[in-house]
């Protein structure tokens, strides 16, 4: 109760203080939007579909891409746990390829799959795939020897060690791991989108500045902003949760 | 008498293999319906005491970061018998617990060989469970299915399993407990919970490691009563280590005294007084003062050696 009280006054301190810059006129309104403006633009984007079809588009876009990205990751990872060869090896290119911006990945994945839908989501893997799996590596790596040894000595070999006591011991790291792939999956999209005529969100904000029409701008910001924050919370929230009640074993949730 | 009825009963439970093969190795954890109690023993002809454990020229050593070994065991021979409740005492860093690792099979020897059953020691196996004295409860799984743990790994059917998980949590006294989250217990109940869970498997040999270091006199004082019951109602072998040397007499057959590193069996007490023991008898408290008069020798070289390397840095 307190806590949404203190974000309602925030809320309409922000809204006061934005609408009394507005109208002190201290910027051209090309460069400074104002609260009706961007209200406006909204309801225009609403009543003729764009946000809806962008929202839509960028929404199929990133769940096919983060899909891929967290099946092929956490078997990235745990070849990578299991192999010392790969670890020797692998383990340092995929650090360094982590620093890589994914905007990068950009101009290979054109040259690649031309101007298609393909390149968009090969993007979003390789944004946010790493992330996965170098969160699969650390949580196998951190699974406390102590439990991996009460495992054995309770006569859980191989395949039952791991379904039985690894995996359940490194899902914290694991949801830490889909959650930031999550987000490195929503921003690479907008990135990828912002580079052609795409339809998504990303395009929105880029056909903003074509149109010199910044009230756009700021609407798409903020939209890409919200629906990253709220798929976060449908699908991390419950999930760390009921790890932080029992380390559950309800990785299904988070797919 | 009554050894000889324990061993014949314990044997019957435990069938008498190391290493048992996957199948076997189910039907054996299984409860015994046929299983004969103590007062109904098959009239076999007395046999003498088998020996349970058998360690002959143990070392072990560990490569240590200046490219050297450190033996953490030096020549251990040891028998233990079927039954029997052996307390290891000794100073930290003497090896206890390397001991035990050893007989879980968690740990091979350097050199020497571990039998147990006459059988070579290989790897770990659902006959020797050990305590751990950190636990390694599962925080993911409810009380219940922390204690189902082992009877699941061997295949055992799920009613099966939860029926004789809440047979050991009514003889550790947790039944009201077992949907709680291992978080959610006290350091006493968590330790009943792993003193179940490792029954559940009905184990010829149970290993503890301090098993119950972290917990307070009085608690310390019931798990000692009831790990003696548990003790006489499952009998297997135990071999507990423990740095409380009236713990040891309180609960030990036999205690072992270890040596600082490297660790050898310095000396062996046999424990004959009466059970029910307590930890303030009298005659416990004369044992214990004998055996700390000799533990006092090896912390203090223990001391030595920690000093002696502070300054060497």
């Amino acid at each position: 109760m307190k806590k949404s009280v203190n974000q309602l006054i925030f809320a309409v301190g922000v809204l006061v203080v934005w609408e009394g810059l507005a109208l002190l006129k201290l910027w051209p309104p090309y460069v400074f939007p104002t609260p009706q403006g961007v209200a406006e633009s909204f309801w225009a984007g609403i009543a003729d579909h764009s946000i809806w079809i962008g929202i839509a588009v960028s929404l199929r876009r990133v769940a096919i891409g983060y899909a891929i990205s967290v099946v092929l990751g956490i078997l990235l990872g745990m070849w990578i746990t299991w192999s010392k060869f790969l670890q020797d090896t692998l383990g340092g290119v995929i650090l360094s390829l982590q620093s890589l911006p994914s905007i990068c990945w950009v101009p290979l994945a054109l040259l690649w799959f031309g101007l298609s839908e393909t390149a968009i989501i090969f993007v979003t893997v390789m944004g946010s795939m790493l992330a996965v799996t170098q969160a699969t590596k650390a949580g196998f790596d951190n699974v406390p020897r102590i439990l991996s040894m009460a495992g054995r000595n309770l006569g859980a070999k191989g395949p039952q060690l791991f379904w039985h006591v690894l995996l359940p011991a490194s899902l914290p790291y694991l949801v830490d791991g889909l959650k930031q792939g999550w987000a490195f999956a929503w921003r690479s999209l907008i990135q990828g989108e912002m580079l052609y005529v795409t339809l998504g969100l990303g395009q929105l904000l880029v056909a903003g500045r074509d149109l010199n029409d910044i009230n756009q701008v700021v609407v798409v910001m903020v939209l890409i902003a919200g629906i990253g924050y709220a798929v976060d919370s449908i699908l991390f929230r419950k999930l760390e949760t009921s790890l932080r009640d029992k380390w559950g074993t309800a990785i299904a949730a988070a797919n | 008498m009554t050894n000889y009825v324990l061993d014949l009963f314990s044997r019957s439970i435990a069938g008498g293999r190391v290493l048992p093969e996957r199948d076997e190795l189910s039907e054996r954890v299984k409860p015994r319906k046929d299983a004969p109690t103590g007062e109904t023993a098959p009239n076999a002809s007395p046999a003498p005491r088998r020996e349970s454990i058998a360690l002959s020229g143990v070392f072990r050593s560990y490569a240590n970061s200046r490219g050297s070994f450190t033996p953490a065991l030096q020549n251990i021979d040891l028998e233990i018998e079927q039954g029997e409740f052996v307390c290891i005492v000794g100073p930290s860093g003497c090896g206890k617990s390397t001991l035990l690792h050893l007989l879980a099979g968690l740990d091979r020897p350097t050199t020497g060989e571990i039998t147990v059953d006459g059988n070579p020691v290989q790897g770990p196996g659902t006959d020797r469970i050990l305590l751990f004295q950190e636990l390694g409860l599962f925080p993911w799984l409810t009380v219940r299915q922390n204690v189902e743990f082992g009877l699941k790994m061997a295949g055992i059917s799920r009613d099966e399993r939860r029926d004789s998980a809440r047979k050991f949590l009514r003889m550790v006294h947790l039944s009201h407990f077992e949907d709680h989250y291992i978080h959610q217990l006290s350091g006493g109940m968590k330790q009943r919970v792993a003193l179940a869970r490792s029954l559940a498997l009905r184990p010829k040999i149970l290993l503890m490691d301090e098993p119950f270091a972290a917990l307070d006199a009085q608690t310390r004082d019931m798990l000692h009563d009831e790990l003696e019951r548990l003790w006489k109602e499952t009998s297997p072998t135990i071999v507990f280590v423990t740095h409380n040397v009236r713990e040891a007499v309180r609960l030990g057959d036999r205690v072992l005294l270890m040596s600082f590193r490297p660790g050898r069996i310095k000396s062996q007490f046999q424990v004959t007084l009466p059970r029910p023991r307590h930890v303030e008898d009298s005659d416990v408290a004369c044992l214990s003062k004998e055996i700390l008069g000799q533990l006092r020798e090896e912390i203090d070289r223990s001391f030595n050696a920690e000093y002696s390397r502070e300054e060497k840095r």
